[in-house]
């Protein structure tokens, strides 16, 4: 046990001291640096205004208003961003297998796993971060919510477990590469699409595609089901109201899942010997 | 350069697991888009004058622009922003044959390729899973057809711009995302340009961008007829003309420059 959390303790440093250099290099260019995030900034904000662009033409979507709509856009958005600026390199696996580039990593005495989160780590993402924020943020000042202390709690309790969720994912999909050696298009469509679709009342699919985004790919649990407890909303297809809780459940069953694939793939890899 | 064009097709060919994992992604995101605008056609049956089988249909034709037309840049027009910083360039602009006709063959490969990949693959799959309006008869079909290499001809003028940018700024990386997003954005892929509320739409279908989605898109749901339908491939190859034009003056102004800095 004790092994096992000062193990946990050097992974953790080394992965902050990879990305503490990668910052380093990228304050190199601080113009580009500034710039790049400021893009960020404004690329995921066009998705936003897509969103208010739809409003102009209705007034609710299945049910749920503007503001209700910018909350679970919010939310999703930041929990996909924050998994993004922990790991988001991961999915370049593919390329440095295929690059040969892996096989440096094997022999150094660190995790290949922190290593990889590590890679490249870019501190720019924060601007596609700051803009979830600020959508979250607004919608909850636009939203009359009546906050119990139990509401306000599961605040952070959805950011944890839907950035978890995403975590997983990523983790997944490029382990996935270990057999495939190939772009990380795959994984795109479920953190992207995933985070696309959550960033919509599930209340637009039919019962049994949730009942899949539930049981099958957890995708439900990143804001649904905490959002329908914020905002204080019966579940639109009567299902338990237990689920609004259950996201730790689904995060850790993931994760688990994630580790297994990830764990599987390493020892799957074999190197090119070129 | 139709041997160019059959050359690039074969390159693109090559990496069938990856167009493999494309189609699905592509599948899985027009899937979403497609309950999402369900719910917004539910709430307004004609919403910028759709329908909801229009809308649906909207949804696949943009899945199979997407990689058609490049909308997140990419394609040929990348190997020259390659070869400008590797100083290669200079070897490519004194060939004797164009330039802009080169790379104009390697990218309508490209994008043969994608239209009969990442186009038809997804088409067919939306078809399966959504009621969707096909073209009324085979005129429509045949201009459609033409719409689309007009498409590809404008975005190509305009990521051919982004990519001559590295002449001067050696790294196109900011100016390629940002010319992405306005793609993405303008060209109606986010939200089709018909739901854009009052001049702000008006605008976004005069800028080039209109040209990769939303007016192919017309074209194929019969909403341009006519004298109409001549003057949507009027507006295509007047911005074709436009950016071929730019294009070329852009690389005469760069023929100059790097000969001054001796290759």
């Amino acid at each position: 046990m004790a092994s096992g959390i000062s193990a946990a303790g050097w992974n953790l440093r080394t992965y902050l001291l990879l990305a503490r250099m990668w910052i380093r290099v990228s304050m190199t260019y601080r113009a580009s640096f500034v710039t790049l995030t400021v893009g960020q900034f404004f690329i995921t904000g066009l998705d936003f205004i897509g969103i208010a662009i739809l409003f102009s033409n209705v007034d609710a979507l299945a049910g749920f208003s503007f503001s209700e709509v910018a909350f679970l856009y919010g939310g999703s958005a930041l929990c996909l961003g924050l998994a993004d600026l922990v790991l988001g390199n991961i999915e370049k696996l593919g390329t440095r297998i295929r690059m040969g580039t892996f096989d440096a990593m094997l022999v150094r005495p660190v995790s290949v796993f922190v290593q990889m989160c590590a890679d490249e780590f870019a501190l720019r993402r924060l601007g596609r971060i700051a803009q979830a924020a600020g959508v979250f943020v607004w919608s909850v000042v636009a939203l009359d919510i009546d906050w119990t202390a139990s509401r306000v709690a599961m605040v952070p309790y959805l950011v944890g477990t839907g950035t978890v969720i995403f975590l997983a994912l990523f983790t997944i999909g490029a382990a996935v590469q270990f057999w495939t050696a190939e772009s990380s298009e795959l994984s795109n469509a479920f953190t992207y699409g995933g985070s696309t679709l959550a960033q919509f009342p599930l209340s637009i699919y039919p019962r049994e595609a949730v009942k899949a985004l539930t049981f099958v790919v957890p995708l439900g649990f990143v804001n649904w089901y905490p959002s329908l407890y914020i905002l204080d909303r019966p579940d639109p297809f009567g299902f338990p109201a237990v689920l609004q809780f259950a996201g730790a459940i689904a995060a850790a069953l993931l994760s688990l899942l994630a580790a297994v694939v990830w764990r599987r793939g390493t020892r799957h890899y074999q190197s090119t010997g070129s | 350069m139709v041997c160019r064009r059959r050359l690039s097709f074969r390159r693109y060919s090559t990496y069938r697991a990856a167009t493999l994992a494309g189609i699905f992604t592509n599948c899985v995101f027009g899937v979403i888009i497609c309950f999402t605008y369900m719910a917004v056609w539910r709430q307004n049956p004609t919403a910028g004058g759709y329908d909801v089988t229009d809308a649906l249909t909207y949804v696949w034709l943009g899945q199979a622009m997407l990689m058609t037309v490049a909308m997140w840049s990419g394609g040929a027009t990348d190997d020259l922003a390659a070869r400008i910083r590797s100083g290669d360039v200079a070897l490519d602009l004194h060939r004797p044959v164009s330039l802009l006709g080169w790379y104009l063959a390697c990218d309508l490969g490209r994008a043969c390729y994608h239209l009969l990949t990442r186009g038809v693959a997804p088409t067919i799959v939306g078809s399966l899973l959504f009621d969707l309006r096909y073209p009324q008869d085979a005129l429509t079909g045949l201009v459609f057809a033409l719409s689309v290499t007009l498409a590809v001809t404008v975005s190509f003028g305009v990521r051919m711009l982004v990519s001559a940018s590295a002449f001067w700024l050696v790294d196109d990386t900011g100016v390629k995302q940002l010319a992405a997003v306005c793609a993405f954005f303008f060209s109606g892929m986010t939200v089709p340009l018909v739901l854009f509320p009052g001049w702000t739409g008006e605008v976004a279908s005069l800028l080039p961008w209109a040209s990769y989605l939303q007016v192919p898109a017309d074209v194929w749901l019969g909403k341009r007829t006519g004298l109409d339908l001549i003057g949507a491939l009027g507006f295509q190859a007047l911005w074709t003309a436009i950016l071929l034009w730019a294009c070329s003056a852009v690389l005469r102004l760069a023929n100059r420059k790097v000969v001054v800095q001796g290759g």
